[in-house]
């Protein structure tokens, strides 16, 4: 039977397979970043990275500092039976693994500026809710660092720009970005929708594998068009110069309204950090990746 | 070139480091984020006296993740956090305390390469997000002050060994590696900077 502990438990696992281990697709573009790149800098820059990546695993510490702000992404199944648990578990998975892993405390109320000390406070950690089929949960968290938070990105262009106007707003958002979020970054874009809908979108696309296009091949082709365009910038890795400045550019859409054109650009350092599990109705549970 | 130092460094030590060099630290050095260098200054402002002496040390843009053994402080991670936040204050903090050495990534601005210049002072960079690999070179947490701002924004007092490879960014020559490398960046998308 789901209890809150289960859910509990399965949060604290995902925070800290989230903090200490990067998704193998992120390591892989590390990697044939290294591989690519010719300038001592650059290379220095990635191989300090890489050998980063391989002690925290091995000593089991987080890979950053910036543990981040912890953000969920719930996908709740319509019959899921422990779902009034869901939102109470999440945030003392936040507080437990706060000790235990450990995070750095990263929630600051902006009035008083006092650190409440277990990285929850008000909406934060924040759960983005989706309702699907079935009677399981999944929840993905995405640990989200600050440095490459605060080059995020928004615009409403007007519809007469277009996508070649949408285009020229991202590669101007990596070109401010400059050397901040920690490149090589992932560059999350989303189009459409409204205000909120496209930041939310450019966040989802974070989640995405580095390895997996976009379904639709207009869109496919704009991502790839996008990564090497961004990459002919030379602000490389650490913003030191190379050739690496994105691993990969996600793009997510919705519809949009006559009269606008919102486009959202976030952005993740190359510590794109994620992990997800799936809790079933039966109490147990499996972590994916 | 390559060059190992010790704090505390002399104008002569930063002077001979050129846009490119890279250094590993040893010695004492004072992490500092947003509120601290608020602090130091505010401190300074009303002539009041610091907790340490920055004369000739390196400050750190760094919020680490530490644990509390026994009586003590172990540092867990703690790599750098982006500079351009304390772009704000690094001119008043250079000059006023004789800091000689800014570590922390992503850049600096105009007005810290100024200090740079004018106070004989050096902007470099660790890795972004290298943080374990940061922490290896810290050998001891020697203490803490201003904890009431949080972990992350606290002054933490460190001893590190061979801390590096840090890349000299700005010298104190007025070179500036990121802004020749976004300049061209811009030129090469056909864009101008806002």
């Amino acid at each position: 039977m789901i209890n809150p502990k289960i859910i509990e438990n399965t949060c604290v696992e995902i925070i800290r397979k989230a903090v200490i281990y990067l998704p193998d697709d992120v390591k892989n573009a590390l990697k044939t970043a290294y591989e690519n790149e010719v300038s001592d800098v650059a290379k220095a820059q990635l191989k300090a990275i890489l050998d980063n990546v391989r002690l925290a695993e091995s000593i089991g510490a987080p890979i950053c500092q910036d543990t981040g702000t912890m953000i969920f992404f719930v996908k709740a199944g319509s019959s899921f039976p422990g779902i009034k648990y869901v939102e109470e578990s999440i945030i003392n998975a936040t507080r437990i693994a706060t000790s235990k892993v450990p995070l750095r405390p990263n929630a600051v109320h902006p009035f008083t500026n006092k650190n409440s000390g277990n990285n929850t406070g008000r909406f934060i950690p924040y759960i983005h809710w989706s309702i699907v089929d079935g009677d399981s949960l999944e929840i993905t968290v995405m640990p989200k660092g600050g440095g490459s938070e605060n080059v995020c990105k928004f615009r409403m262009l007007t519809p007469a720009e277009g996508i070649e106007g949408v285009k020229k707003f991202i590669i101007s958002s990596v070109l401010e970005a400059n050397g901040m979020p920690c490149p090589p970054t992932i560059v999350g874009v989303g189009i459409g929708g409204c205000a909120d809908v496209s930041m939310v979108l450019a966040k989802k696309a974070l989640l995405r594998p580095l390895n997996q296009r976009s379904s639709e091949p207009q869109i496919a082709e704009m991502e790839v068009e996008l990564h090497n365009l961004l990459n002919e910038t030379g602000i490389g890795p650490m913003g030191l110069g190379g050739k690496t400045t994105v691993l990969g550019v996600n793009i997510e859409y919705a519809h949009r309204h006559v009269a606008s054109l919102p486009v959202a650009v976030a952005f993740n350092c190359w510590a794109a950090r994620r992990a997800s599990a799936v809790i079933y109705a039966d109490g147990s549970y499996k972590i994916l990746g | 070139m390559e060059y190992r130092l010790k704090t505390p460094l002399s104008e002569f030590d930063v002077r001979a480091l050129r846009v490119g060099d890279i250094v590993y630290l040893s010695g004492t050095i004072y992490t500092a984020r947003d509120q601290a260098h608020r602090r130091i200054l505010e401190i300074i402002g009303r002539g009041g006296v610091l907790p340490v002496d920055f004369r000739g040390m390196a400050i750190y843009h760094c919020g680490p993740i530490v644990k509390r053994v026994d009586e003590g402080w172990v540092v867990v991670a703690a790599g750098p956090t982006t500079s351009t936040r304390m772009e704000l204050y690094e001119y008043d903090v250079i000059k006023t305390l004789g800091v000689r050495m800014i570590i922390g990534k992503g850049g600096m601005g105009l007005k810290t390469a100024e200090a740079c210049k004018d106070y004989g002072a050096v902007y470099t960079e660790f890795t972004g997000g290298a943080a374990v690999l940061a922490a290896q070179s810290i050998k001891r947490v020697k203490g803490v002050e201003w904890l009431d701002l949080g972990v992350p924004e606290a002054l933490w007092i460190l001893e590190v060994e061979n801390f590096g490879p840090l890349t000299v960014v700005i010298d104190s020559y007025g070179a500036n590696i990121h802004e020749d490398i976004n300049r061209k960046a811009y030129e090469k998308m056909g864009l101008t900077p806002k």
